[in-house]
């Protein structure tokens, strides 16, 4: 069984209609990045799949491990080991970082039927995933992405992915204003993440992320539909090319 | 028939207890008795056309036959009565009123510097009159308020805190109000005064609580005047039992170079009314001023504050947050008024609200008044629902949708239990705010 699959997915935002059909197939253990122009409905795609209440779902069918993804709570679809990294996330003054991930972290146990973990506990995930975002003890102190920089936010998204530890982790424009030197950790961050029981999918404008996180597949999102998919060279080819000339194919 | 003239009854009472139970005031002190009532006499309740009540109707207080709890019988209360309501260990000084009168058996005072007095403004007046009467209205003016008028013609006790020069009280000193169910409706009038002299600090927190449910009011009045450099940290926790009313005012003076911070929390009673006032009278005070109110159900909670720069190069920092549910109704009304020649002035003004529910409202007038040219002031005040995107990102990492909203409204409050120095206070208010939240248990663990 797939880990994912997504069946003629349609879903609009307000009165208008985003995604006009979106097949897509992801299984375990592979490194998919779906690419494509501003517009085409990548975020759309990656939200709709997290259950974020403002998008509407028109038709098809998203199956995850089997079930009815889209009849799920938002937070049962994390419970079940679904993870979103945001493209824009949210700053929450007044609640810490490491108190919300433990809470989220239990919350996610208890619904697997694990034991919930003490903050020794925790603590010791904590330490050893922070080395590998390069964040320091502070951090934790601090309230959830609260003046954070764009590369802060970034790293703690791919540092909450780590601690949380998803089956399937979606990756909203992770790379979108990161320099170079946080696009190589936090790519290496999510590299370490791959596994053979977890699917990541790479949501992306550029090409450039994909030199760090090598996809196995790679899927073009024009208006509304997946209209070419291929191996690693197609997003290569992109860059070359721009996405001009999959549009033209795409309509003829 | 015309409407009996609510003026009446408290007459009545005040002419009675001008014979009987302040008959052995000083004359100094019947003097400003007989000031503040005729002032009361004149000013009459306050009705929605005045602009500092228009957003508050107090018509139904007016309309009730308070009986003063000066004259109800007895103060006892079982000291296990009071445990809902003292913070848990709590290392200060702790001085107990009980429907408005001191009561020694259940306060206790520790580790005061000599020369610092702590007491109750009754037994003050008792021992030393002319400690208090430099003092005593002489911050609160009783020409602009009539509950402060009623409140100085009725005084009968309080807390009298008086730091001489150079004096620093480590422990916080608790001043714990508690009002019991009465037969009849009763009023108290609690009055503090805190005076620090020059170089003098304190910490100090005055909390209003009911007991059980009963129908009262409280009127009641601080004053506090802060000597030069002098540091005061004042608490205000006001959790008045669900039929309970309170109308209160802190006048605040400050000399030179002295610093105060105020944060004032609402939770309880029906109808509330918390009035802050506060003045620098020389140059390079400081002043930060902070508040919260969280109410449901009917609550009606209005806050007043005003702070005046009279003089050059003071800082004024001011943010008072709303949290409204239910049909609860808020007011904020804010004025800051920096006079001529108060150049250098630094002052900011903010008021953030958050609505739960439909129903709740909220009314918020930030205000500055400039009359100096080179100032640094600004205000804001923002009024909004919990924020969707936030409910979504918690959610998006397993927590559910009342523990996201819970933890989002907790957080909303935290900027102001934060700045909360004393720990038994910050804690007890920590466990009250959680308590009134659904999921309580899973907040705590994500704070």
């Amino acid at each position: 069984m797939a880990l994912l699959e997504v069946k003629g997915l349609r879903a609009k935002v307000g009165d208008k209609e985003i995604l006009k059909g979106v097949d897509l197939t992801v299984n375990r253990g592979e490194v998919h990045a779906i690419m494509g122009p501003n517009g085409s409905g990548k975020s759309t795609l990656a939200n709709v799949l997290a259950g974020r209440l403002n998008y509407e779902v028109l038709g098809g069918q998203v199956l995850y491990e089997g079930k009815d993804l889209l009849a799920m709570k938002p937070e049962l679809r994390a419970r079940e080991g679904l993870f979103l990294a945001f493209q824009y996330p949210v700053e929450i003054p007044g609640v810490g970082n490491a108190y919300f991930l433990k809470s989220a972290l239990n919350s996610i146990r208890r619904h697997r039927g694990q034991e919930e973990l003490d903050a020794m506990d925790f603590m010791g995930i904590v330490t050893e995933k922070m080395k590998l975002l390069g964040l320091d003890e502070a951090f934790l102190g601090r309230s959830l992405n609260d003046g954070f920089s764009g590369g802060e936010k970034k790293r703690n998204e791919i540092f909450q992915m780590a601690v949380l530890e998803p089956r399937l982790a979606i990756l909203d424009e992770t790379d979108s204003g990161l320099d170079i030197d946080a696009l190589k950790i936090v790519a290496s961050g999510v590299n370490t993440m791959r596994a053979k029981d977890r699917a990541i999918v790479v949501v992306t404008h550029y090409q450039r992320i994909l030199n760090y996180i090598v996809p196995d597949f790679v899927h073009v999102l024009v208006n509304g539909r997946i209209v070419k998919s291929g191996g690693r060279e197609l997003a290569l080819e992109l860059e070359k090319r721009g996405y001009g000339w999959v549009e033209e194919s795409a309509v003829s | 028939m015309p409407d009996a003239d609510p003026r009446e009854p408290y007459r009545s009472d005040f002419d009675r207890l001008e014979r009987e139970l302040f008959a052995g005031d000083p004359p100094w002190l019947m003097k400003t008795r007989r000031d503040a009532f005729a002032k009361f006499g004149a000013l009459g309740f306050p009705t929605l056309k005045h602009e500092m009540w228009k957003y508050t109707n107090v018509a139904p207080l007016a309309r009730t036959r308070f009986t003063p709890a000066a004259e109800i019988p007895g103060n006892g209360l079982a000291p296990e009565k009071l445990d809902p309501v003292v913070f848990g260990k709590f290392e200060g000084s702790e001085l107990v009123f009980v429907n408005g009168r001191f009561s020694r058996s259940l306060s206790s005072k520790r580790n005061l510097p000599e020369g610092v007095w702590v007491t109750s403004l009754a037994d003050a007046l008792q021992e030393d009159p002319r400690a208090v009467e430099p003092f005593l209205a002489k911050t609160a003016p009783v020409d602009a308020n009539s509950f402060t008028a009623l409140n100085t013609a009725f005084l009968q006790d309080g807390a009298f805190i008086h730091v001489p020069e150079g004096k620093v009280v480590e422990d916080p000193i608790h001043l714990l109000f508690v009002s019991t169910a009465q037969p009849q409706p009763a009023v108290a009038y609690p009055r503090n005064l805190i005076v620090l002299e020059a170089g003098g600090q304190l910490t100090v927190t005055e909390s209003y609580a009911g007991l059980d449910g009963g129908v009262y009011l409280t009127n009641a009045v601080t004053e506090a005047v802060v000597g030069e450099n002098a540091a005061l940290d004042h608490y205000k926790l006001q959790r008045e039992g669900e039929r309970a009313s309170h109308i209160a005012t802190l006048e605040i003076e400050q000399a030179r170079a002295s610093t105060v911070s105020d944060t004032s929390i609402a939770l309880g009673g029906a109808l509330v009314r918390n009035e802050v006032n506060q003045r620098f009278l020389a140059e390079g005070g400081e002043l930060s001023m902070n508040g919260l109110f969280s109410v449901t159900g009917t609550q009606h909670t209005d806050t007043h504050t005003r702070i005046e720069h009279l003089t050059p190069h003071c800082t004024s920092r001011e943010l008072y947050k709303g949290i409204l549910d239910g049909r609860a109704r808020g007011v904020f009304y804010g004025n800051i008024i920096v006079h001529k020649g108060a150049q250098k002035t630094n002052a900011v003004q903010t008021n953030k609200n958050l609505l739960l529910s439909r129903e709740a409202l909220v009314d918020s007038i930030p205000g500055l008044q400039i009359l100096a040219n080179d100032v640094k002031c600004r205000h804001g005040s923002t009024t909004g629902q919990i924020d969707e995107d936030s409910v979504f990102y918690l959610r998006s990492r397993g927590i559910d949708s009342d523990t996201a909203r819970s933890i989002l409204t907790y957080a909303f409050a935290r900027e102001i239990i934060d700045l909360i120095r004393v720990p038994a206070m910050r804690a007890t208010l920590g466990v009250l705010l959680l308590s009134r939240l659904p999921n309580s248990e899973a907040v705590r663990e994500a704070l």
